[in-house]
């Protein structure tokens, strides 16, 4: 029978305390992963073209570019300097701020720096910070509906186990499962906004109006959603139907418990544990940039942003972003080993 | 599992067929033809391609809307080097010549814009003096200078700081490079370019150390644009230049979108060039093509900016339902393969020859696209659109011809020359971004297997092009024997389209652009010739030869005259193509039919 637990060493009765040093450690482990993850990153942009022999620099000029104007642009970005330089120049400029200078021309990037686009010409920080709160809503709005959805209708598939129900739901969820986003958000686009009209499905920020941003929302959202909502009905499906012929259920119904009970507070409780471990993993990465969603319903958020800054090795972009995602990651995860404890008693941090 | 799958995969397939269903069902709700021009108001086909279209029809005001795919490399006028931003930059920013708001071929002649007059051209062309107009203002209604003008130009030699435009302007004035730019002048005024004079602040002199014949259409281009000291930002100049135009930046955000208003102190009276009818322009960028060319023909958009052509899906929905709103102009963009010479057996003109005679031209033409969407048949290497240019006229392997299906051979009979009569292996080189490009690729490979030529085809990422194929030791080293391409005309002359391109002086370790490696003293001596003479008749049969000798090297396989197909909205009027920008529409003079 299967005792779900955090990660961490053995079991122990917890008090206030043991979550706080708990908290900590873990916090610790993600700063040390971050870092790991930066240094990873680098690499890969940094280190890796320049093993292939591609110059980067030479992408940042013109096409009649002389080298003495590739040569100043690679002291401008610091592509000259050791790569373990070029990553203390990174780290330092998250605290204290960081000023690119050359041929007369002063930047500077302010504390939090996370890099400063050459592309564009704007600090990495203000861009991220601006289309954050895009993917935020798209994420956290499409979890709301995969949730109530996806989890509601597994757990009817699984109590109506063979009913008609059932298998329309799992039929349902297995077209979810297969279509790829682009190709429902395309058909989405197609059906309500250029055929019939319904919803006008261009992006309107919240500030400016919510009924517009509502609009504009809904169907990436359904679009997204769809595509969890299926998998987590199967995943609830088949956990719920594991749990349900476990002992303790029995007992429970022997008991003379109310069947409402029996599944919502004794079976729903378990059956929510690898949800929660799934949506933690889901909701980070989204936060990351719902790259195909955003493309599709042109949505201006993370995904779009890391999207443009890869059509034009705009680096800087790309590994904001990438850092970003690896938080969400990890924060997503660390709520969810907390949450555990909220929802299952039989688990305690360690 | 496999029954599981199969039976998915049956499901994804059947759901996918009545997808496509439903979209080609609703798409054909979308209206009736409009070929000819209807009751929806658009104009017809091709009524703006080389002839202006319902410009009795426009009214002044309302917002005229673009949407883009991709934003502009830069907006600094300095750095932008895509082609539509050179065609938006003339609503902010204006040059001493720009070229003529008139259809096709008219509209790459130049015109006086901030001068009063063309050029008094003095010392053998080595000297051009220009006049400002009275009454050429700023945005906050100060008076724009011969200075503004100078320190403009001087920007150019900032390319540490301002990276990005071209740099014909600085190879003309100052080809070894002695001035440093503006940001590391020691001069008081930062004015210390000595190749330009302002004797007083409404007359500007630029001293050529030679004569270049085409400096006029380089002093046309946007990087020739006044900048006012006080109010360069430098690098982040491009987040909000400050305008000279009749409109000026309201809004930017990278990536997002750009809003341009109305500039109050612009008088229509210093301003013979430009209309500026609508009271606001928006540009919005989209990341999904196919929703931007929906919207675009649902009459949300009125332009594409970026003038790139519809999408596959787009085309065939609006070539079906919207015909009269489309316009089918040749782009002045040559696509093709060019040979390094450096790679073997490339070095041996009759194996280049044997590539050319091998290849299928109708089925790469097809693979582009066809000819509606990717072009007439490619004959030789210089745009119709340029000067000197004969279009399918000239074609010394009959590659529209006799020879269009491939002569299979005639290809064998060229390897025999080359002395590799079972034929030879090598490597297309293809941008993975370009989906025309590999599919060209694909098609050229299948060709040439007839004769014998086996090639492999090695896609590498676009936005590494510089360091990749323009990097003549890297193309020596991983023996790209073939590299697809495209080039457009950065100014409508031979100069602005062949020099980089076949030119030994331009051969460069990085970003270099004579993929061929031509070494032509013939070729360099033509260019000398063109450059040094001012008369137009001879420029043209220059540029004919010239085009003629790198025909005749066989450097390249010319795949498509490009052209595009875009769409205007039923809400456009004066709308017109130009030879100028690539046969897109000349965008500064574009009106609303109903400002509402």
């Amino acid at each position: 029978m299967g005792h779900r637990k955090t990660s961490g060493g053995p079991r122990s009765c917890g008090g206030p305390l043991a979550v706080l040093a708990y908290l900590i450690r873990r916090l610790f482990a993600a700063a040390v992963m971050l870092v790991v993850i930066i240094l990873v990153v680098f690499c890969i942009f940094f280190l890796v073209p320049k093993w292939a022999g591609v110059d980067i620099a030479s992408s940042f000029v013109g096409k009649q570019a002389d080298p003495a104007s590739v040569a100043a642009v690679r002291e401008k970005l610091g592509l000259s300097d050791p790569i373990f330089v070029q990553v203390w120049h990174f780290f330092k400029g998250i605290f204290v701020g960081r000023t690119y200078a050359a041929g007369g021309d002063v930047t500077h990037c302010a504390a939090p720096c996370f890099g400063y686009s050459f592309r564009t010409e704007q600090d990495v920080w203000p861009v991220l910070t601006d289309r954050f709160p895009v993917t935020l809503g798209l994420a956290l709005g499409a979890a709301v509906l995969w949730l109530v959805f996806g989890v509601a209708a597994g757990v009817l598939s699984a109590l109506k186990r063979g009913s008609l129900w059932d298998r329309g739901a799992m039929v349902i969820a297995l077209s979810g499962v297969s279509l790829p986003i682009y190709f429902t958000g395309l058909l989405s686009l197609a059906i309500f906004s250029y055929g019939l009209g319904w919803i006008d499905g261009k992006y309107v920020p919240l500030t400016d109006s919510f009924s517009g941003w509502l609009g504009g929302m809904i169907l990436p959202w359904v679009t997204l959603a769809f595509l969890y909502a299926a998998m987590y009905a199967r995943i609830t499906r088949a956990t719920m139907l594991e749990i349900l012929g476990e002992d303790y259920i029995r007992t429970a119904r022997a008991k003379g418990l109310k069947e409402q009970v029996v599944i919502g507070k004794h079976a729903m409780r378990s059956t929510m544990t690898p949800i929660l471990t799934m949506l933690g993993m889901d909701l980070g990465a989204l936060i990351g940039g719902a790259i195909l969603t955003e493309t599709t319903f042109s949505l201006p958020g993370l995904g779009q942003a890391v999207l443009n800054a890869i059509k034009t090795q705009d680096l800087p972009i790309i590994l904001g972003v990438t850092l970003i995602t690896s938080l969400a990651v990890l924060i997503a995860n660390l709520v969810v080993d907390v949450l555990y404890a909220v929802i299952d008693p039989r688990v305690r941090l360690t | 599992m496999t029954t599981q799958r199969t039976s998915g995969r049956r499901k994804q397939a059947l759901a996918a067929a009545a997808a496509v269903a439903g979209l080609l069902t609703l798409a054909a709700c979308g209206g009736g033809n409009d070929n000819g021009g209807s009751s929806s108001g658009a104009a017809g086909f091709d009524a703006a391609n080389n002839k202006v279209a319902q410009a009795d029809q426009v009214k002044k005001g309302g917002t005229l809307k673009f949407v883009s795919t991709q934003d502009a490399d830069f907006w600094d006028t300095t750095r932008g080097y895509y082609g539509f931003m050179w065609d938006f930059a003339r609503y902010y920013s204006r040059q001493l010549l720009t070229y003529k708001t008139a259809p096709g071929a008219e509209g790459a002649k130049l015109t006086p814009d901030l001068a009063t007059g063309m050029p008094e051209v003095a010392d053998g062309g080595k000297t051009y003096t220009f006049h400002l107009r009275d009454g050429i203002t700023w945005e906050d209604g100060k008076p724009i200078t011969s200075q503004d003008v100078k320190y403009g130009i001087e920007r150019v030699w900032a390319q540490d700081v301002l990276s990005g435009g071209p740099i014909y302007i600085q190879q003309m004035l100052d080809p070894n490079n002695t001035y440093k730019g503006p940001y590391k002048d020691t001069s008081k005024d930062k004015l210390g370019l000595k190749a330009i004079t302002t004797p007083d602040a409404k007359t500007i002199v630029f001293h050529l150390p030679k004569p270049n014949s085409d400096f006029e259409e380089v002093l046309a281009m946007v990087s020739a644009s006044p900048v006012r000291q006080d109010k360069d930002t430098k690098a982040k100049y491009t987040l909000h230049p400050f305008s000279s135009g009749p409109y000026k930046f309201q809004s930017y955000s990278p990536g997002k979108g750009l809003v341009l208003v109305r500039n109050t102190n612009w008088k229509a009276s210093s301003d013979p060039v430009r209309k500026a009818y609508p009271d606001k322009i928006t540009l919005d960028i989209s990341s999904n093509q196919n929703d931007s060319d929906q919207r675009l023909i649902n009459g949300d958009y009125d332009i594409d900016a970026s003038q790139t052509g519809l999408g596959p899906q787009a085309r065939q929905i609006a070539l079906k339902q919207h015909k009269g709103n489309l316009d089918n102009p040749v782009s002045g963009f040559i696509r093709y393969a060019v040979f390094p010479q450096t790679v073997k057996p490339f070095d041996n003109i009759h194996c280049r020859k044997a590539v050319i005679y091998a290849a299928d031209h109708v089925s790469i033409q097809t693979a582009r696209g066809g000819p509606i969407a990717g072009g007439d048949i490619g004959t030789n290497m210089l745009p119709p659109s340029v000067a000197g240019g004969e279009g399918q006229k000239y074609d010394p392997y009959q590659i529209a011809g006799a020879n269009k299906n491939g002569n299979v051979n005639l290809a064998k009979q060229e390897l025999k020359a080359c002395g590799k009569p079972n034929g030879f292996s090598t490597t297309i080189a293809v941008r993975n971004n370009k989906a025309q490009e590999v599919a060209t690729a694909t098609s050229l490979q299948a060709s040439l297997k007839k004769a014998g030529i086996n090639a492999d085809i090695y896609q590498y990422d676009g936005s590494q092009s510089s360091g990749i194929i323009g990097a003549p030791a890297n193309v020596a080293k991983k023996k790209l024997g073939i590299i697809i391409m495209g080039w457009g005309p950065d100014f409508p002359t031979v100069q602005g389209y062949g020099l980089p391109l076949w030119d030994s002086h331009y051969i460069l370790q990085s970003g270099n652009n004579n993929y061929a490696m031509i070494k032509d003293k013939t070729i360099d001596g033509l260019f000398d010739q063109y450059t040094a003479t001012q008369d137009e008749a001879q420029k043209t049969s220059i540029a004919t030869q010239i085009n003629h000798k790198v025909s005749e090297g066989a450097y390249y396989l010319p795949f498509t005259f490009e052209r595009l197909l875009n769409f205007r909205s039923s809400r456009v009027g004066n709308v017109y193509t130009s030879n100028a920008y690539s046969g897109y529409y000349d965008f500064v003079n574009l009106g609303l039919k109903s400002t509402k």
